[in-house]
């Protein structure tokens, strides 16, 4: 049994789990729509960009600072969620009373923003991030050569989006954000600081996005335009699975890239658009998304 | 003199002015403004009036670009005939969109259309007949009827001049009609129109083709002026700069659009080769301002300004 439908097995394997490395980002970034969607009710164009900067951080910090990989990690992330709390303090905050489309019109405006500083910087032909020494390398599973740098990805992912979900779920800090989310103004009056919390929860939301960033640097080239390229699709996901649901998110994410990875063995022209044409199916089959609320 | 009278006099005038233009400026940047113009007002049919923010339309300006490119080229179709072809495909492409995009609301619309728009684009990398990432190159002008020959920049000019009047004429007509009343009512409260028995997916649906055809006019358009499609014209890009357009001109106002494509179409002309790729810096820069301090846009501050007053 070394053949499915014609395709040696290592190859589909191979392609599984690069599907699933994908789907990792798919993951982390409409779970950070998601939070921030919840909480402000803006869909956040800038999540890509934000998304980018982490990359660029993280390679910053290795050529400029000396700043290693497992270093950036933890320190890529915070930065991002410091200028994603400024974002909001200074430009989102005065868009809450208004209409849910100018927040995407915003933060569209502020892609463009960011993009275009760093593609004057550094020019659209990518700049290589190197796996980090204990990451490079492969397993042998005996049926497959596992990347080890791919298998972290995937790793890594699920754990920040699980323990997101713990958060969120199950503690006292995730019960007011719910709270806060379900109900700004009763939530405020019984004397949590709600504007404090949306603050918090934009910068975390964009946290993550900077974190995969730093994921994603060794894995693709880092890359001015990656954040765009990668966030129309996230928006795909996010309608396929709605936003109504963490979990729901997370599976939705992770479900695409590997259905993505599929399409690049069987049937490689379809891999750029299977997403979309899913979605598609979705909005005829069950308008409001695999685990959507309806209105 | 009464207010009709006034507005046909302002009608008149800047007809007449749109007339003699290409004695004072350079006809291939006018038709350009024509072209984003048309587009914009397209744009603003379906945003300013329906209350749809579509982020996705530039998949009808690039489809019908590519579709009377391709007529021309290839088919050697007369260039009136491949520019209403490229406007029918952008309308059926409309009503494919539409009819999806109508299932979800607000947010998850504008999402939506960006992701369809986007299938749209990675089809014309791969297609066959759009040149991949050169384009549709060397497609040429025609002329009219066998008679008067387009490749002449003025005569094409008023070809150009004439197709986008007929469009904004099609479109002012449309918002003054009972079916723009009905648009506008979804506007203000879908709920509200829902009880009063419009069937509001219908209207929303249709409006939305509408609005699709007409910015595929003005990309049929565009493509015969400059004599090429490209993935340029279906990139997320252009879909934002349409909406950049009519927002800094003015949102449901009726020469906002027209207004905010010149400014924007110019100050791209001008820019382009003094800051390179800045130029998407600087256009974030207008549309976080316009966002958050003139939502209302030039016109709509203007005709704000003169409520105030009055």
């Amino acid at each position: 049994m070394n053949e499915i439908f014609g395709v040696p097995l290592p190859a589909l394997l191979g392609q599984l789990m690069l599907g699933l490395v994908n789907g990792s980002f798919y993951a982390i970034l409409s779970l950070g729509l998601a939070v921030i969607f919840g909480m402000l009710n803006i869909i956040n164009f800038a999540h890509g960009a934000m998304y980018m900067m982490g990359a660029f951080l993280a390679w910053m910090g290795l050529n400029y600072w000396g700043i290693d990989y497992w270093w950036a990690l933890v320190l890529v992330p915070l930065a991002i969620g410091v200028i994603g709390m400024i974002t909001e303090r200074a430009l989102l905050q005065w868009l809450y009373k208004l209409d849910h489309l100018y927040g995407l019109l915003l933060t569209f405006g502020l892609a463009l923003i960011i993009e275009g500083l760093f593609r004057d910087q550094y020019g659209v032909s990518g700049l290589p991030y190197d796996i980090p020494e204990a990451l490079t390398g492969a397993l042998d599973l005996g049926f497959m050569y596992l990347p080890k740098y791919r298998a972290w990805v995937i790793l890594a992912s699920l754990v920040v989006c699980f323990s997101t979900w713990f958060v969120i779920e199950k503690t006292r800090l995730g019960a007011y954000l719910r709270a806060a989310t379900e109900n700004p103004a009763l939530t405020q009056a019984f004397g949590i600081n709600v504007p404090l919390m949306v603050m918090l929860t934009y910068g975390f939301g964009v946290a993550l996005a900077g974190f995969a960033g730093v994921l994603a640097a060794p894995a693709f080239q880092v890359n001015p335009l990656m954040g765009s390229h990668l966030i129309i699709v996230v928006f795909a996901v996010v309608v396929i699975g709605g936003m109504g649901s963490i979990l729901g998110s997370i599976v939705t994410g992770l479900s695409l890239g590997v259905i993505e990875g599929l399409a690049k063995v069987f049937y490689p022209e379809a891999s750029a658009t299977v997403v979309f044409v899913i979605m598609a199916v979705v909005l005829m089959v069950r308008p409001a998304g695999l685990f959507g609320r309806e209105q | 003199m009464n207010k009709t009278t006034l507005i046909r006099l302002g009608y008149g005038l800047l007809l007449t002015a749109l007339l003699a233009a290409p004695q004072v400026a350079y006809p291939v940047l006018l038709m350009k403004v024509l072209c984003f113009a048309l587009f914009a007002c397209a744009f603003n049919l379906l945003l300013g009036y329906t209350g749809l923010l579509s982020f996705g339309h530039a998949a009808f300006f690039g489809t019908a670009a590519y579709v009377a490119g391709y007529a021309m080229k290839a088919w050697l179709l007369p260039t009136p005939t491949s520019i209403l072809l490229g406007t029918l495909a952008a309308a059926a492409l409309g009503w494919l969109f539409g009819s999806l995009a109508i299932r979800r609301q607000g947010i998850y619309f504008a999402m939506v259309t960006l992701a369809l728009a986007q299938m749209m684009y990675f089809f014309f990398i791969q297609a066959p007949f759009t040149g991949g990432e050169d384009g549709l190159q060397g497609v040429p002008r025609g002329s009219l009827f066998g008679i008067v020959s387009l490749a002449d920049d003025l005569n094409l000019y008023y070809f150009v001049l004439a197709i986008c009047v007929a469009g904004f004429w099609l479109i002012h007509r449309t918002i003054h009609s009972p079916f723009g009343q009905v648009l506008k009512a979804i506007r203000e409260n879908e709920g509200r129109a829902i009880s009063l028995g419009y069937d509001v997916a219908r209207y929303k649906l249709l409006a939305f083709v509408l609005s699709a055809g007409l910015a595929g006019l003005a990309g049929a358009t565009k493509a015969v002026v400059f004599g090429f499609a490209s993935l340029t014209d279906a990139h997320w890009h252009m879909s934002g700069d349409v909406v950049l357009m009519t927002i800094v001109g003015g949102l449901g106002t009726i020469f906002g659009p027209v207004v905010g494509a010149s400014i924007i179409v110019i100050l791209e002309d001008q820019l382009a080769d003094k800051v390179g790729s800045l130029v998407s810096v600087i256009m974030g820069c207008i549309f976080v301002t316009c966002v958050l301090l003139f939502r209302r846009g030039i016109v709509g501050e203007i005709a704000a300004l003169k409520q105030r007053y009055s």
